[in-house]
């Protein structure tokens, strides 16, 4: 399982070679002595945990931090480059697709592909062209779509395709993707890697930044592992007569954290208690859709000190049975109830969903989670701030003293009074999430992929806070994409498909085909 | 990125982040400085400063509401029209209806809530851009006021209801006004003991504190600063009672913005809408009564400001929704909601009210005032974004530093005092 240095001066020689990169922050170093050489023709994973100077290393190659802000080299093709901003590295072939997709949502495909590109004739738009032109490129992605369909219609994955189809328009030569199938379901991610596969083949180099470590190992060829701003090493992925990578996850891992995990997943610590909540019939429509069953039927028991997998591929209406639940916050309700120790909790509104003790912690935490311009201390208090007044009036020290408390409890690093939780890393965000409903001291937490976009080690911390919250008596609802993760967290998983509960499953019992099973129980999907 | 060394701010960044927080009361400071030399100390003779107060008065009042409409991430443009539109009801109550003024004053407040409620009512709950609620309530109520008044003016109100402009603390005859003094030394006092009791409750609670030096120095400014401008109104008419309501309704709105749970739905709701409904806070509810609060305001500008002409008229009001909107801007707080103070607004609206006062002294005309003013707007604006960028990347503290400025009970004194608050980082 180790993977050979480097270097070993294998023809052809690099398309990118950045060498001795240092980048320097107010107050701290990002990048010193960075290097990372790309060879031509491959696919090059960069890993590292968040924080580790991953994208900063990749703002610096593609001018968002231009040259003179940096030192060290960047040689492409072994000619030196200096770029002064993206417009510099586009123009030599370097593109870069951010988490964060950078489409117009309202202009067509074709035009989204095109921009900045178009064929024009005399300066008015040739549409014959465009048009054909989009189209070969959508067929080079494998994205079969009418490229006059605007992009708000397409779903996330599809959105992705047309970005790597912008790329290939602007004849990209080395492709950067960061975190691509983050926001993807598994067969999206699965077409995904394939098509990262077909552009290697088609000559097309990529640098993969992940946090998945299993797509990591099935595609890359080639992985330099960063860590705390430095390079650690870079390893060679030979595959073997049955396709078995010489890499696997443990490896990069060692390599990630400077240490081995010896578990990825915490022990149970508690004993699992009685049934304190219990969803019955639980159904809702789309909020503008009336008469489209969004959650259909759901029954549900929820035991004190259990964590209950909530499974289901993107779209099962898992976040809507959560946001529902948690006071309405979804859709049109239909019916359903909720009991709390046998008796009926009505939660009409969220202030009355967390008065009964529930906690949600959403997906998307940037959007639903966070007040971004705000500290650690008023997002750790927002939805409990009762518990930090009196008649309404703030004793602010008393707060502060809480939320030091709390963010110390959950190792949050940052200061909690000061600088605001945008420049936080998203495994230090998460946290404040976190930590901010712990704060209510809810009896059911719900988390929706509490995980997702974290990276290694801030995982484990995440999964030991959500054991102990467990250990401590509260009962844990845990919706999550990583199949993974639900074996190895959860007592009992119910799988969910089309708004309806389709099996569930002692986790000891369960593994991921029979989740996946379950999973696609109804109807007809790819 | 390092979190530990970027979370913990250094003295550079502190300062940085000073600079920026500071930066609007400097520049007001620094205003103050340059028309007292170009007018040739015109500017700050006890009857200028008096007239200062009175003229900004209602401006000074929207600016308080605006800036927590725009904290909730909207805008008011019909503020204007409201003012001329309580005003002319104010004025037909009083003469044609006949009725006293201390029911007049609450009746002008209410019918202000009411017109706030019917235009919160609509951005909240019907979710109508504000601009496009306010802009169609600028033509309504402008519109209602030429309807109330017939197209003209009504003058010649009652002497009760011109105190509310033009009245001063009743006082002795000779010497300085020592009413006005005593409510000084009394202002200062509180100021004081609220800081020492701040610092008191901190270290009780295990937090550091900046050195007792700091503190006495910070207070030793800000006691300078409010005894300086009691002994400047004191020798010419004393307090006005305008200035005695601008008091409370800046301590009282920092004390609601900065201290209380209310204030932090507020900022909550302007700044992340759908976080802050997913923690459990109303927040339809929280936008409407920001609308209510700006209209009841307004309303009550519109009583200042009837009293002060001795007139209700057709045009009265217009543009105080623009420079309320510029005073609120220059103070700070942020177009994309979530961000400004109470006493930003008000150093905002006094950088615009000394420029007005200080260029008509010198004798500019309204031509030359209204494009320093506008590129005064634009300039506060670009270096407050400049200044978000330069030091996002290294973390340090200028929003929570920027948010949570010293409640001003000594009016834009509050804020002028660098080092007024311990620093948060160990």
């Amino acid at each position: 399982m180790t993977g050979a240095p480097t270097g070993a001066g294998a023809p052809p020689g690099p398309l990118l070679s950045m060498a001795g990169i240092r980048k320097e922050f107010p107050g701290m170093v990002a990048l010193d002595d960075v290097s990372l050489d790309v060879r031509e023709g491959r696919v090059h994973a960069l890993m590292g945990e968040n924080g580790a100077g991953k994208s900063t290393l990749m703002k610096v190659l593609s001018g968002v931090h231009p040259a003179g802000t940096y030192t060290g080299d960047i040689l492409l093709d072994g000619e030196p480059c200096a770029f002064g901003g993206v417009v510099d590295s586009e123009r030599a072939g370097i593109a870069i697709i951010h988490q964060e997709l950078a489409l117009i949502p309202q202009l067509s495909i074709a035009e989204n592909v095109l921009l900045g590109h178009e064929a024009t004739r005399f300066g008015v738009l040739d549409r014959d062209a465009n048009h054909a032109r989009a189209r070969e490129l959508l067929l080079r992605v494998g994205l079969d779509e009418n490229p006059d369909v605007p992009v708000s219609a397409l779903g996330i994955g599809a959105q992705q395709l047309v970005e790597i189809a912008k790329a290939l328009a602007k004849r990209v030569r080395l492709l950067i993707l960061d975190e691509p199938t983050s926001a993807l379901n598994e067969a999206e991610s699965r077409r995904l890697l394939d098509l990262l596969r077909e552009l290697r083949d088609q000559g097309v180099t990529c640098i993969l930044i992940s946090h998945k470590l299993g797509e990591v190992v099935s595609v890359s060829d080639e992985i330099t592992i960063l860590r705390d701003g430095r390079t650690i090493e870079t390893l060679v992925v030979e595959r073997g007569a049955d396709g078995t990578p010489s890499v696997d996850e443990d490896r990069i891992i060692r390599g990630m954290v400077g240490r081995s995990l010896d578990r990825l997943y915490p022990e149970p610590a508690g004993e699992v208690g009685p049934v304190r909540f219990e969803v019955r019939d639980w159904t809702v429509d789309h909020p503008t859709q009336p008469g489209r069953r969004m959650v259909d039927g759901v029954d549900i028991d929820l035991r004190s000190g259990e964590i209950v997998g909530l499974a289901g591929l993107m779209g099962a209406g898992r976040t809507e049975f959560a946001m529902s639940l948690f006071g309405r916050s979804y859709g049109r309700y239909v019916r359903g109830t909720l009991f709390k120790d046998g008796e009926v909790l009505p939660v009409p509104d969220v202030a009355a969903a967390v008065r009964g003790g529930l906690a949600y912690v959403p997906e998307d935490r940037k959007t639903l989670g966070l007040l971004l311009d705000e500290d650690i201390r008023h997002n750790t208090t927002l939805a409990g701030l009762h518990r930090v007044s009196r008649r309404g009036v703030i004793d602010q020290a008393r707060e502060t003293v809480e939320a030091r408390r709390m963010s110390d409890g959950l190792h949050v690093r940052g200061n909690v009074a000061a600088g605001t939780v945008r420049t936080l890393s998203g495994g230090n965000q998460q946290k404040v999430v976190l930590a901010k409903w712990m704060f209510t001291r809810p009896e059911l937490l719900i988390l929706d992929e509490p995980t997702r976009g974290i990276d290694v080690g801030a995982k484990y911390e995440i999964h030991l806070i959500i054991r102990r919250l467990a250990a401590e008596g509260a009962a844990v609802l845990l919706i999550s994409s990583e199949l993974p993760e639900v074996l190895g967290m959860c007592d009992r998983v119910h799988t969910m498909c089309e708004g309806r509960l389709t099996g569930e499953v002692p986790a000891g019992e369960a593994d991921q085909e029979t989740l996946m099973r379950l999973m696609t129980r109804t109807g007809d999907r790819p | 990125m390092n979190q530990t060394t970027s979370g913990r701010a250094g003295l550079g960044s502190l300062l940085r982040g000073d600079s920026r927080r500071y930066g609007m009361a400097v520049a007001l400071v620094a205003i103050v400085v340059l028309f007292q030399i170009l007018t040739g100390g015109l500017l700050l003779t006890p009857l200028n400063i008096t007239n200062l107060i009175l003229q900004n008065s209602y401006i000074l009042i929207l600016a308080i509401g605006m800036m927590l409409v725009i904290v909730t991430g909207h805008i008011d443009l019909s503020v204007g029209s409201v003012v001329a539109f309580t005003g002319a009801v104010s004025a037909v109550m009083l003469t044609s209806w006949g009725l006293p003024t201390a029911a007049v004053v609450p009746l002008a407040l209410l019918l202000g809530a009411a017109i706030g409620a019917w235009q919160g009512f609509w951005i909240a709950y019907v979710r109508v851009p504000a601009f496009i609620v306010t802009l169609a309530g600028m033509l309504v109520f402008r519109g209602a006021t030429l309807a109330v008044l017939g197209g003209e003016s009504i003058a010649h109100l009652p002497p009760s209801l011109r105190q509310i402009a033009g009245g001063f603390l009743p006082g002795q005859g000779e010497g300085p006004h020592l009413p006005t003094l005593l409510l000084g030394a009394a202002g200062a006092a509180v100021v004081v003991w609220i800081q020492w009791r701040a610092r008191a409750r901190t270290r009780a609670h295990g937090l550091p504190v900046q050195h007792a030096a700091v503190t006495a120095a910070a207070s030793a400014v800000l006691v300078a600063a409010i005894l300086a401008f009691t002994f400047a109104l004191a020798a010419h008419n004393g307090l006005p009672l305008v200035g005695l309501l601008l008091v409370a309704l800046i301590a009282g709105y920092s004390f609601v913005t900065r201290s209380t749970t209310l204030g932090r739905r507020i900022y909550a709701v302007g700044g992340n809408e759908r976080a802050a409904a997913l923690s459990g806070i109303r927040t339809q509810r929280t936008t409407f009564w920001v609308f209510v609060n700006m209209g009841a305001l307004s309303a009550l500008a519109g009583l200042v400001f009837t009293a002060r002409l001795n007139a209700a008229t057709p045009g009265a009001g217009t543009m105080f929704e623009l420079d309320a909107i510029a005073a609120a801007f220059i103070g700070g707080a942020s177009a994309s909601g979530g961000v400004g103070t109470v006493v930003g607004a008000v150093i905002g609206a006094l950088v615009m009210g000394v420029l007005n006062n200080g260029m008509s002294l010198i004798g500019l005309g309204v031509d030359w005032q209204q494009l320093i003013k506008g590129l005064v707007l634009l300039l506060a604006v670009a270096f407050d974004i400049y200044n978000k960028r330069r030091v996002g990347a290294g973390g340090a503290a200028v929003f929570g530093l920027r948010r949570r400025g010293r409640p001003g009970p000594g009016g834009g004194a509050g804020a002028s005092s660098p080092g007024a608050r311990e620093p948060a980082s160990a």
